[in-house]
Formats: structure tokens, C-alpha cells, sequence
């Protein structure tokens, strides 16, 4: 690995390996904060069963977790919660940002709501919808996994610092 | 329903209790759907809330609500009511106090004669920002603490100062 920057054909295979397994072994924090939850769990149960992808164990910490579906409205007073729960997720982590409320807002401009959770945190993807349904948001977690699949972890580990660049 | 309190020989005989006590201060009388709404000078709020509980057996007190009048209010005039929720069991008989504030008065608070009053008031306070002379810890209870402003006044803006950053 130490002079692994000129050899790319290497670097290209590790990162095949590495987001195969990474994007095939999710797991989602358990959160819901508003209605968009309920599509979520329905997400998760038999009938629309996201086991299907390998993402079926939604952890109750975030430390066990990589990914977060900030399902609901993000009211100013969960903002800091949101924003540390989080903090508290190991690296690699990823976001989807789930209906109209979490993306921008939704149908509430007010003084309590947060216009956007990706004012907070970094989003990956965005699912719109009030609520999606669970096949929107199984699209969104597809299209999750392109993107990693498309990631190439190898070079954040060589170079941590170009992390946002993913 | 009948509109009529002589029909409710129980809550008739809580206004005249009351009447007889305070009359000067009770400022008007209402009956409709077998409730009775009476307004109260405010500097006799608390000793009439001491009056109902323990002497007339109102012991619960289901909820306190705040109103911005300024829609409605002549300038100079009453901009904010707090009306108090009154119940007395068996019955139950349901009576409902009011209060009217002009800006930047406070209100005694009702927390020592009832204790359910702690949260109500804290709502009250926090989106309305009408304050209560003696509540124990009277600080935001939904919003966050570093919130500005009452957003349940009329005169605040829906979006807030901040436009939801």
C-alpha cells in the first residue's frame, strides 16, 4: 500500500472489493423523527423487505451504524441531536436525506423547522416524496450504492484530507 | 343543551359564591354550552384560584390558555388574555376564568395553588412571552433556550428571524 499511488490497477481492485462489500452490508440507524418513519419501518418489514439489499439491521446506536435516514421533519430543537448523532457514527458513513421536510423544509417555512438537513450534515441522497413510499426509498438506497460502488475508498485512506471530494 | 344557568343549579350557585366574594373585580359572565366563562381583574386572579380549589372544590385545573388579542384590541387596550381551564369532580362542572393583560404585564403565577399549572404557564411564556410572577422556573419549554422572540405573537414573522438557518 505504501507506494500504492503508482500502481492504479492495484488501487482500482482494492476499491472494487472494498465499496462491494461496503455497499451490500449497510447499517441503518434506527431514527425516525416524523411520518416519513412509518414508511421507513414499512420499508424495513416483510412485504417491501429491505434485507433484500443487505441493509436489514437498523441498530439502535450509532456507533453501530454507517447509515443515516433522516426520515422527518428536523425541528431547530433536534437539530444539535441530528447533527450528533451523526458525529457519533463510524467512518464510512453515508446520509439519505428522506422526504420533502429532511431535503428542504416541506411544507413548513417556519421559525421551528430546519430548511434543509443538509445544513447540518453532509446528504448523499436526497428521496423526495410526502412520505416516499418504500419503493422511493429503496430506489434511493440503490442509487446509495451506485454511488459507492462509484467511491474510491482507497484514496481517502491515502489521503484522508480528500475526503469531501467523493 | 339548555342555554340557561338557572338550569344548572350547581354552577349557579359557584357564581354566586363567587359574585358574592369578589364582586366588584368579576368583570363579566357568560353561559353557553354548559360552561361558565368569567372575567376577572387580574390582581384578583390568585386569591380567587385559592377560593375555587379550596373552598369550592374546583380541584383540577386542566389547562391554561393564552390569547393575543392585538387583532382585535383597541390600541393601549387588553393585547394578551389567559384563561384558566377549572373542573370540579363528580360532576364534572367545568368553569373557566379570565384574565386580561395589557402589554408587558405580568401575571401572578398559579403554580402554588396548582401544580399542573407549572407547564401550561411555561408554554404560555414561551410562545407568547407573557410572564408569571413566582412560577419556579419560568424558561422555554418547547423551543430551543436560545430561541428569540414569542412566534405565537401576531406580530412575529411565520419564517422566524433567522429564515430557518
Amino acid at each position: 500500500m505504501s507506494n500504492g499511488e503508482n500502481h492504479p490497477f492495484v488501487l482500482a481492485r482494492l476499491d472494487a472489493a472494498i465499496t462491494w462489500a461496503q455497499k451490500n452490508s449497510l447499517w441503518p440507524l434506527g431514527s425516525g423523527l416524523a411520518c416519513c418513519a412509518i414508511e421507513m419501518i414499512a420499508t424495513a418489514a416483510a412485504r417491501f423487505d429491505i434485507s433484500r439489499f443487505g441493509m436489514e439491521l437498523f441498530r439502535a446506536s450509532p456507533r453501530q451504524a454507517d447509515l443515516f435516514i433522516v426520515a422527518g421533519t428536523v425541528t431547530h430543537k433536534m437539530a444539535p441531536i441530528v447533527r450528533r448523532l451523526y458525529e457519533q457514527m463510524a467512518d464510512p458513513k453515508w446520509v439519505v436525506a428522506m422526504g420533502n421536510c429532511a431535503i428542504g423544509g416541506g411544507p413548513f417555512p417556519t421559525y421551528a423547522v430546519l430548511q434543509g438537513v443538509d445544513r447540518i450534515i453532509p446528504v448523499d441522497v436526497h428521496v423526495a416524496g410526502c412520505p416516499p413510499t418504500p419503493q422511493g426509498l429503496l430506489h434511493g438506497l440503490l442509487t446509495l450504492q451506485e454511488k459507492i460502488a462509484r467511491s474510491h475508498p482507497t484514496k481517502e485512506i491515502l489521503k484522508p484530507h480528500a475526503r469531501g471530494s467523493r | 343543551m339548555p342555554e340557561d344557568l338557572a338550569s344548572f343549579p350547581d354552577l349557579k350557585d359557584v357564581q354566586e359564591a363567587l359574585a358574592a366574594r369578589f364582586g366588584p373585580a368579576l368583570a363579566g359572565s357568560a353561559f353557553r354550552l354548559g360552561e361558565l366563562s368569567l372575567k376577572l381583574a387580574k390582581e384578583e386572579l390568585r386569591p380567587a384560584l385559592e377560593f375555587l380549589k379550596f373552598e369550592l372544590g374546583f380541584e383540577t385545573l386542566d389547562d391554561i390558555i393564552g390569547l393575543d388579542n392585538s387583532a382585535s384590541a383597541p390600541a393601549g387596550g387588553a393585547r394578551f388574555s389567559v384563561l384558566y381551564q377549572l373542573r370540579r369532580a363528580p360532576g364534572p362542572l367545568r368553569l373557566r376564568l379570565s384574565v386580561d393583560l395589557v402589554e408587558n404585564e405580568t401575571l401572578a403565577s398559579a403554580v402554588p395553588v396548582y401544580r399542573s399549572a407549572d407547564w401550561a404557564e411555561r408554554e404560555i411564556f414561551d410562545l407568547l412571552g407573557i410572564r408569571f410572577d413566582g412560577h419556579p422556573d419560568l424558561r422555554r419549554i418547547y423551543l430551543p433556550e436560545d430561541f428569540t422572540g414569542f412566534p405565537l405573537r401576531k406580530d412575529f414573522p411565520l419564517a422566524g428571524d433567522t429564515d430557518g438557518v
